[in-house]
């Protein structure tokens, strides 16, 4: 018979049995919509964690630590002996970050600026957390939904809210943009050098003047509010998303903040050169990260990358992933017994519809494609349905979940996604698992004996 | 219709067919071997159960012999694969049943057609091979009826019908008339010798009514538990 012939007779036959093939066909949709759902479902909370994390400009970035700060995150803590045998390690200073920018890719070196401090915003004070944010930052998507401006200059009196601290300054964000507030910090002041007594060793190679001490100055800087973002930018390493006012790298640097670790490093005697805790290094592409961490790590520095990180987040994907599959394919295991069930009853009662047909000069194989086709056209509109209901799901997800977080004031986000190639291969899944159940009632089918389908009235 | 080197539109050669129920073996049809010319019109006589319609099934290519041969213009059904079986029962034989087995969701139109569809037979040639068919039996007229809106005997021109649409050269028909009254079995068993006269049709007919087939049937087969008992010519062939 000519494929024409039969799918008319296809047709027919759905037609004449349309409640029970109808809610096959939908046992199908059903399968293949949770399929479609849970799909999209996974692909979108990937697509989020990800996108999310590009924004931060966490993946293009290297943080730098000499290597006994390293060792501090989690190793073992090794003997006092051993420490001593070892090298002394390198210093994270000034020509440190000089070499580290002359790394092939490298776009930017810069130290992490952060510190907590006090705001004036019309004569009321708030405390916050400052962080420096260098030029290259404004590239890494963190700054791309932003209220207002990015700075104009790196060493412009301006500063950018995030909106934590926006709303604590005021109800309407957009309005602050243009006002001024003031910053008050501790200035460090160096002291002259014949203050102090213990002269180290080697500070007798350094050129620079050293000094032995320093004392601390209240100063006040006035910043204009030039822009609100939303996204919490990376300022570095470890401190990533916890900078509520951000001004330029240059601006945080130049206020000589006395910093938490200064005690630390004066007493180590390391007061000639400035040196730094952690120094972020901005690749031109994450493409490149592995290879700028690898030649800073011969450079004798610890390094750390959100990469690492990330290899395990894929991980997790992959097993949420494939477990949503797993019940997607249940889902659509059930639903394929469903059509072996309803062509076996029909079968039944076709038995001498299928002999007459025998007897008219239909082959096997003829038999055997009718409900081949029959089967076919179940799954391709079960997938059809499927689709679209998923994608209703799908949606009705996306929305219930936004109505949640707007009711907590965040950000709307859209958790699932559909794309043509899920589209593609829910209904190519649909129409082949549907070929595959109609395989051992087609085969009965044709197998029918014509003479004893015929014999009962 | 076509003529074969020996004139046998039919034959047997020793075909039996055999059941097995449980542990004893029904022969159905026993060491039977019959021939029909083309062009002749055979009655098929016996009691119930004596195996006529086991035969005719045998005859269509429906059913396949327990062992011997069957010669459809000389070629034997028993060597030909399910795919040639089917061939056969497509072009070269029709078939009517007692019990009309019209498709009850279909129009008449769609069930004359049907058999065109199954032969591949061009769709544009198809509405002219229904009407011819149609119009043989004289049901032009009822085109778009549902078999359930047809008369018994009206059913069975349909059936008819569709058993010639595809121009075999062997009508086998069981019983045709069992399930009509006399006038009405009388109007079909007129179809059935219009259609061998007209048209050299070779008819094999079961049935069980003796009276009619000495008056339509060339000759009368007769068959008691699976065997052959007489072959008798009847009256009206010269
Ligand atoms: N599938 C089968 N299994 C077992 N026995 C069968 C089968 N088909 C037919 N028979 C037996 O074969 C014998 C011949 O049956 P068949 O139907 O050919 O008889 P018939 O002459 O056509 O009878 P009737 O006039 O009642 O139609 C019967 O005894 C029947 O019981
Ligand atoms: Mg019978």
């Amino acid at each position: 018979m000519k494929l024409r012939d039969l799918t008319e007779l296809a047709a027919r036959n759905l037609r004449e049995a349309v409640l029970r093939n109808s809610l096959t066909t939908l046992g199908i949709a059903v399968g293949v919509a949770s399929l479609v759902a849970m799909l999209s479902l996974g692909v979108g909370l990937q697509e989020l964690a990800s996108t999310r994390l590009s924004r931060s400009g966490l993946f293009d970035a290297v943080f730098v630590t000499t290597q006994s700060n390293m060792r501090a995150f989690g190793g073992p803590p090794r003997p006092l002996a051993e420490r001593a045998s070892t090298q002394p390690a390198r210093k994270l200073d000034d020509d440190a970050r000089q070499q580290l920018a002359q790394i092939k890719n490298v776009v930017e070196v810069y130290p992490e600026v952060r510190f907590p401090t006090e705001v004036q915003f019309e004569g009321k004070p708030y405390m916050t957390t400052v962080a420096g944010i260098a030029a290259s930052a404004r590239a890494d998507g963190a700054f791309d939904e932003m209220k207002g401006a990015f700075f104009s200059g790196p060493e412009a009196n301006e500063a950018i809210l995030q909106i934590e601290l926006a709303r604590d300054l005021s109800k309407q964000t957009d309005s602050l943009i243009g006002k001024d507030l003031v910053l008050r910090y501790a200035e460090k002041q160096a002291l002259p050098p014949d203050d102090v007594t213990p002269v180290p060793k080697h500070s007798a190679a350094d050129d620079a003047p050293a000094s032995g001490g320093f004392s601390l100055v209240p100063r006040e800087l006035k910043l204009r509010i030039i822009g609100v973002v939303e996204t919490e930018p990376a300022t570095g390493f470890g401190g990533f998303g916890r900078g509520r006012l951000l001004i330029p790298l240059q601006i945080a640097q130049n206020l000589r903040i006395a910093q938490p670790t200064d005690m630390r490093e004066m007493l180590r005697g390391n007061t000639g050169k400035p040196t730094y805790e952690t120094l972020t290094v901005r690749v031109r592409s994450p493409k490149a990260v592995e290879a700028v961490e690898d030649t800073i790590k011969q450079m004798g520095f610890g390094t750390f990358s959100i990469l690492d990180a990330t290899k395990n987040m894929m991980l997790f994907f992959t097993v949420f992933d494939s477990l949503l599959l797993i019940f997607g394919s249940l889902a659509l295991t059930v639903a394929s017994l469903g059509i072996v069930n309803t062509l076996v009853m029909a079968i039944l009662e076709r038995r001498r519809e299928i002999g007459i047909l025998k007897a008219l000069g239909a082959a096997d194989r003829d038999v055997r494609r009718l409900f081949f086709v029959e089967a076919g056209a179940m799954g391709l509109l079960g997938g059809v349905l499927g689709v679209a209901m998923g994608w209703l799901i799908g949606r009705a997800l996306t929305i219930g979940t936004n109505a949640y977080l707007k009711r907590q004031e965040l950000p709307a986000i859209d958790i699932s996604s559909i794309h043509w190639w899920m589209v593609a291969l829910a209904i190519g899944v649909s129409f082949f698992v549907s070929l595959a159940a109609g395989m051992y009632p087609a085969s009965r089918a044709a197998r029918l004996n014509p003479v004893e389908a015929l014999r009962y009235e | 219709m076509t003529g074969t080197s020996n004139g046998f539109a039919v034959r047997t050669e020793r075909v039996s067919r055999q059941y097995a129920m449980g542990q004893a073996l029904v022969h159905a049809v026993d060491d039977v071997s019959i021939a029909v010319r083309a062009g002749e019109f055979v009655a098929l006589l016996g009691s119930s159960g004596s195996g006529k319609s086991t035969l005719l099934n045998l005859l269509a290519g429906l059913d396949r012999p327990t062992s011997g041969a069957i010669y459809a213009h000389e070629q034997n059904l028993a060597g030909m694969t399910s795919q040639e079986l089917a061939h056969h029962r497509s072009h070269t034989v029709g078939m009517v049943f007692q019990a009309f087995n019209l498709l009850p969701r279909m129009t008449l139109e769609e069930n004359v057609e049907l058999p065109l569809r199954l032969a591949e037979v061009d769709r544009a040639e198809r509405p002219a091979r229904v009407r011819e068919a149609v119009e043989r039996v004289s049901l032009a007229a009822r085109l778009s009826h549902r078999p359930s809106e047809l008369s018994g005997g009206e059913q069975q021109r349909a059936a008819l019908a569709r058993a010639l649409v595809n121009r075999p050269t062997i009508l086998l028909a069981d019983e045709p008339t069992g399930n009509l009254d006399s006038v009405t079995g009388d109007a079909i068993m007129h179809l059935l010798q219009e259609i061998n006269r007209n048209l050299q049709m070779t008819i094999v007919m079961v049935t069980h009514d003796k009276v009619r087939a000495a008056r339509y049937a060339h000759r009368i087969i007769t068959m008691r538990d699976g065997k052959l008992v007489t072959e008798g010519v009847s009256d009206e062939i010269a």
